[in-house]
């Protein structure tokens, strides 16, 4: 036991606690009484007036929060952290068609960029084909429309697939976009063992939040488990799945809630991979997380903290993992997208900076920032630019990166991390006795519970119980600064008709017989539980498209049509 | 706060539709939600609708008001849609608002095409309801003064 104070000293500070809240405090709150009757983080969790070692007087340092490196990795995954590397900086970029994205990601390069991220339109998101009637109108707004493995090798022109990592948040049709690019980083020369980066591929969260679920939850889930098994084995770099948080939160829920179902996700996903007879040190490793870093400062890092314990705990005493990396919390962080105001713009990079400073003191292992002008449309390079050189500043000016976790021992934080542990552990049960995250997700439970703190939350702006400056307090009627944040600008119905003149040409000069081979070979896999990767690895290389391999898998998984509930 | 004002007969119902494949339906429930809390009779389709199935949906439930959620950025081309077919069945009677990540600059168009209101990113609950109220009454005295 390592507690921070013993017995005789919390005695002490209680009883001048008790003397200062009687004999100083009063004559305060009688001069000027206090801005609000009660303080509360953005999540509805109550803040007190001052936080006090009485607050956490059972403070077990070594068991809460041991050593950078060391479990239960609540100071970060690293013993050394930023002091050694910084955090990748990795922005979600895409629009247009693979040129247009080709063209942003070596400005971002050249920029200081030092991990990429792919934003995929919404057809490419649901897996239906430029040409598709649903395509209409949606060919690379809001990302960058990759049909097949040509877009993909034109995407990467120019750029070393050994040398760089990119992030794909792709989910549903994830062993496509997977396949066609290792088709791409062979065709360029890279060795499996030197290809890096992340499928989002998580299907849970697809169901809670992000809504572009394709396949019902079973089968969603199998083609998920799929990838991450073939790439465990064959792409030792690669991270099969980030286990998002950031779409939950952002679709309206709590930090505790988000904090809670992902982890609830990833639990079911451990449960899954070793119900197919892997062993948990031969995966666990290569599983890394995605949260949001929403405004309130000191809850989002708290929540990091958090999580980080949380999930050591559950990996080393769950799943009784033996390797330290197993245990490890690696995660992406993303500014939250929810906090930016279409009113007064420009107050957006002010936010944006605040959330990446909170993402960083959390301990991320890769930052997006999101660019003000982003309540509009798609980032424009100006506005990327600035959002990028926001983690810059943080990074070698403003000495936040220079010692490891600095927040550890506020009474605050401490407290407040606890409490976010306590509360998500709650949830955590409560999922449990649910059966299990897929079990939960087909009763509707965590997409009811985020319902209900989104509409919550907007009750609050609506009361002005909780602010949005330019929204609800110090609002502007000009809006000229609106109508001037330059925009970018690009010509979609053009796009969209390149998009699908390629694609035609491809499928009018492939092998055919090759194509209808690898096509059907797939189906047969997937109606025999085989592991589908190979098989869709074979067919983007036959240019089966997107659209066709994701069809194939439709006839044989169904799909998914949500009841409207709200 | 939100609390109803109308009795049942003279409810006025409006679908909530998401029109086109974004997932993004925060809004959409919110909206739907908020709107039955101020005492409408309240129709949300989900997500992904094509412009028939909502034309389809506004005729059958004989809505008041249709409002559209779209956070895409493909606003002008689903609505040009949702709008032609409107007018194609002769459904334009119907008012049309919409609501969602559109730019400043995009609600003239959006207005030529026939939207009655473009609701933009931040707007009050409140008003949203006042002006769908508004619509929905204008729509119900046309009617009883065609009828």
């Amino acid at each position: 036991m390592t507690y921070l104070y013993d017995k005789r000293s919390i005695n002490e500070i209680k009883d001048s606690l008790e003397r200062w809240e009687k004999e100083v405090l009063p004559v305060w709150l009688d001069r000027v009484p206090e801005r609000s009757e009660g303080f509360t983080t953005l999540s509805d969790i109550p803040v007190k007036r001052l936080y006090t070692p009485y607050d956490i007087q059972d403070f077990d340092y070594n068991k809460k929060l041991g050593f950078p490196g060391t479990h239960p990795y609540t100071r970060g995954i690293h013993a050394t952290m930023y002091r050694a590397r910084l955090w990748t900086m990795r922005m979600f970029s895409g629009f247009g068609g693979p040129e247009e994205t080709n063209k942003r990601l070596k400005f971002l390069i050249e920029h200081g960029e030092t991990g990429l991220s792919l934003a995929f339109d919404y057809p490419t998101l649901l897996g239906i084909d430029p040409d598709d009637s649903m395509a209409q109108g949606e060919v690379g707004i809001v990302g960058v429309s990759v049909p097949t493995i040509e877009d993909m090798k034109i995407m990467f022109s120019g750029i070393n697939m050994g040398e760089v990592t990119t992030n794909m948040t792709i989910n549903p049709p994830a062993p496509v976009l997977l396949s066609f690019y290792v088709g791409t980083a062979e065709e360029q020369g890279v060795d499996y063992s030197r290809i890096g980066g992340t499928t989002q591929n998580d299907p849970l969260k697809e169901f809670i939040a992000q809504k572009s679920y394709v396949f019902p939850p079973e089968p969603a889930v199998r083609v998920g488990m799929d990838l991450i098994e073939w790439s465990v084995k064959n792409l030792p770099k690669w991270n099969p799945i980030s286990i998002s948080g950031y779409h939950i939160r952002e679709a309206g829920s709590t930090a505790v809630q988000e904090l809670a179902f992902t982890i609830a996700d990833g639990i079911e996903y451990v449960r899954q991979l070793i119900s197919r007879g892997l062993d948990v040190d031969d995966f666990a490793s290569r599983l890394s997380f995605f949260w949001d870093s929403h405004i309130n400062f000191f809850e989002e890092i708290a929540k990091f903290r958090a999580a980080r314990r949380m999930w050591a705990t559950i990996m080393k005493e769950w799943f009784n993992a033996k390797k330290s990396r197993s245990m490890w919390m690696r995660f992406h962080t993303q500014t939250a997208g929810v906090s930016l105001t279409a009113q007064q713009p420009w107050n957006n990079i002010i936010r944006t900076a605040i959330e990446a400073m909170a993402a960083v003191l959390g301990g991320t292992q890769s930052l997006h920032t999101n660019s003000f002008d982003e309540p509009f449309r798609v980032p424009s390079e100006f506005a990327a630019k600035i959002a990028l050189r926001t983690q810059q500043i943080i990074a070698y000016e403003s000495g936040i990166a220079d010692t490891i976790d600095p927040l550890a021992g506020s009474y605050y934080v401490e407290w407040l991390t606890d409490e976010i542990e306590n509360r998500a552990w709650d949830y955590i049960d409560r999922i449990e006795r649910l059966g299990g995250m897929l079990e939960a997700v087909k009763k509707g439970y965590p997409q009811r519970e985020v319902t209900e703190a989104s509409y919550t939350y907007q009750r609050y702006v609506e009361e002005k119980k909780k602010y949005i400056v330019g929204v609800n307090i110090f609002e502007d009627r000009e809006i000229d600064e609106i109508r001037n944040v330059p925009l970018l600008e690009y010509n979609q119905e053009e796009i969209e008709r390149r998009q699908k003149e390629r694609i035609s040409k491809i499928r009018a000069s492939r092998n055919l017989e090759r194509w209808e081979r690898s096509l059907s070979e797939l189906r047969k896999a997937a109606e025999k539980d085989i592991n589908i990767m190979p098989y869709i690895l074979e067919a983007a290389k036959a240019r089966a498209t997107l659209g066709e391999i994701m069809n194939t898998l439709k006839e044989v998984f169904g799909t998914y049509v949500e009841p409207p509930i709200y | 706060m939100l609390s109803p004002q109308y009795t049942k007969e003279k409810q006025y119902k409006v679908l909530v539709a998401k029109l086109g494949i974004d997932g993004h339906d925060r809004g959409a429930k919110v909206i739907a939600r908020a709107l039955r809390d101020f005492g409408f009779d309240v129709i949300y389709t989900g997500i992904r609708q094509t412009p028939e199935q909502i034309i389809s949906a506004a005729l059958q439930e004989d809505v008041d008001v249709i409002g559209i959620s779209i956070l895409s950025g493909s606003h002008i081309y689903h609505m040009k849609k949702l709008m032609e077919g409107l007018r194609s069945l002769g459904a334009d009677d119907i008012p049309v608002v919409i609501g969602g990540t559109i730019p400043i600059i995009d609600v003239e168009e959006l207005r030529r095409i026939g939207i009655r209101e473009v609701f933009l990113p931040g707007e009050s609950l409140r008003r949203i309801a006042d002006v769908v109220r508004e619509l929905a009454k204008e729509k119900r005295e046309k009617e009883s003064y065609r009828g």
